[in-house]
């Protein structure tokens, strides 16, 4: 079973993340799993990945680092609320497992995922692709050093090859 | 011509800038968020203060960006002041905050029924949705509808004594009010009120 989720549990404790709020993906139901048995972390199930951008400029503005998690359609869904990160230069700190690349093999997953990095740069978040497990939370903890130190908006996203892909049967 | 037309508005008796002021009298260390356009003018009105933080644009976000201060600073109260028409671009938040449970959050919509910035188009509250009963069936134990001069002085009490997650739908007259704009500088507003929160 492959480390990465405990490495990146690892990660957001060591930089003081209090904050975790995801609509989930099944690629990062292990993670999600240990930020829930973690008394140190608050988890915000949210309807909506946009609630998650507004959320983490309310916990920066009360003194909270925060993580969102989503998958690359959810990235489609914060478009506009970005703007506040944007516009107010609020640090944001997103981890997202990729869809509608190799292997795919659900067609609705494409369009968004074709366009996650042009559409999350375009609202001026940095992005970084890990493309194994091991720099899922080495990437993660750039990003968040990066976020917190210069109220810059970060990115992480993981490659779809890296977390296997979901089959139909 | 709609089939159901429940327009309160007409019938609304509350001035918007009352109700406001009336909530952030005596504010002590409450922390406010507003949602853009009329409620950012209506805190404002009240009072510019470095514990306020008025939206420009996060249309849909002003309840959540209240949860995450909420969540941040469990020990001080929190209100969020917004309207109808931004509630209803974000009512899945309703569902988020109500499974938070946080015990010091209250989020007041000053419906008016109307689209106020944009030429004072109906919401649909003008059409009887219904904010309070989504508000309470999302899991809100206290959600009120707020119509009268005492049920407003109700909430004021409640806002400020009360533990737990309070949601308040005030009907609100769309008689014109002055003009008070906030300071337009998003990261100033931040920065003033990470300063003021965290020192």
């Amino acid at each position: 079973m492959s480390t990465w989720p405990l490495e990146v549990h690892r990660v957001l404790h060591d930089e003081g993340v209090r904050q975790v709020a995801f609509v989930p993906d099944a690629g990062l139901s292990r993670l999600i799993d240990l930020c829930e048995a973690d008394i140190a972390i608050h988890i915000v199930r949210l309807t909506t990945e946009e609630e998650g951008v507004a959320l983490l400029a309310g916990a920066w503005l009360g003194g909270d680092k925060g993580v969102l998690l989503m998958q690359s359609s959810g990235t489609g869904n914060c478009i506009n609320m970005l703007s506040l990160t944007k516009g107010s230069r609020f640090p944001l700190v997103m981890l997202v497992t990729m869809r509608g690349e190799e292997g795919e093999t659900n067609p609705a997953q494409v369009p968004m995922g074709s366009a996650t990095q042009q559409v999350l740069e375009a609202m001026g978040a940095n992005v970084i692709r890990a493309e194994s497990a091991e720099q899922i939370a080495q990437y993660l903890s750039v990003g968040l050093k990066r976020a917190y130190e210069t109220n810059s908006s970060e990115a992480i996203l993981i490659a779809q090859h890296v977390l296997g892909f979901k089959a139909f049967k | 011509m709609s089939a159901h037309n429940n327009s309160e508005s007409q019938s609304a008796v509350l001035n918007r800038r009352d109700v406001v002021s009336q909530l952030l009298a005596d504010r002590g260390d409450m922390l406010v968020v507003a949602g853009l356009g009329a409620p950012a003018w209506d805190i404002t009105a009240a009072g510019d203060h470095p514990l306020s933080f008025p939206l420009w644009g996060a249309m849909g976000g002003a309840a959540m960006v209240a949860m995450g201060v909420a969540l941040a600073q469990p020990n001080r109260r929190v209100l969020c002041v917004t309207g109808d028409g931004e509630m209803l671009m974000g009512l899945g938040s309703l569902a988020t905050i109500a499974v938070q449970r946080p015990r010091n959050l209250s989020i007041v919509v000053l419906d008016n029924e109307r689209y106020g910035e944009t030429g004072m188009q109906k919401t649909h509250t003008a059409f009887g949705v219904d904010l309070a009963s989504m508000a309470h069936a999302a899991g809100f134990v206290q959600s009120l509808r707020v119509v009268t001069a005492a049920d407003v002085l109700n909430l004021v009490s409640i806002v400020k004594n009360d533990e737990g997650s309070i949601f308040a739908q005030v009907k609100v007259s769309t008689d014109p009010v002055p003009l008070v704009l906030p300071p337009k500088d998003g990261e100033m507003l931040k920065n003033r009120f990470r300063e003021a929160v965290l020192g």
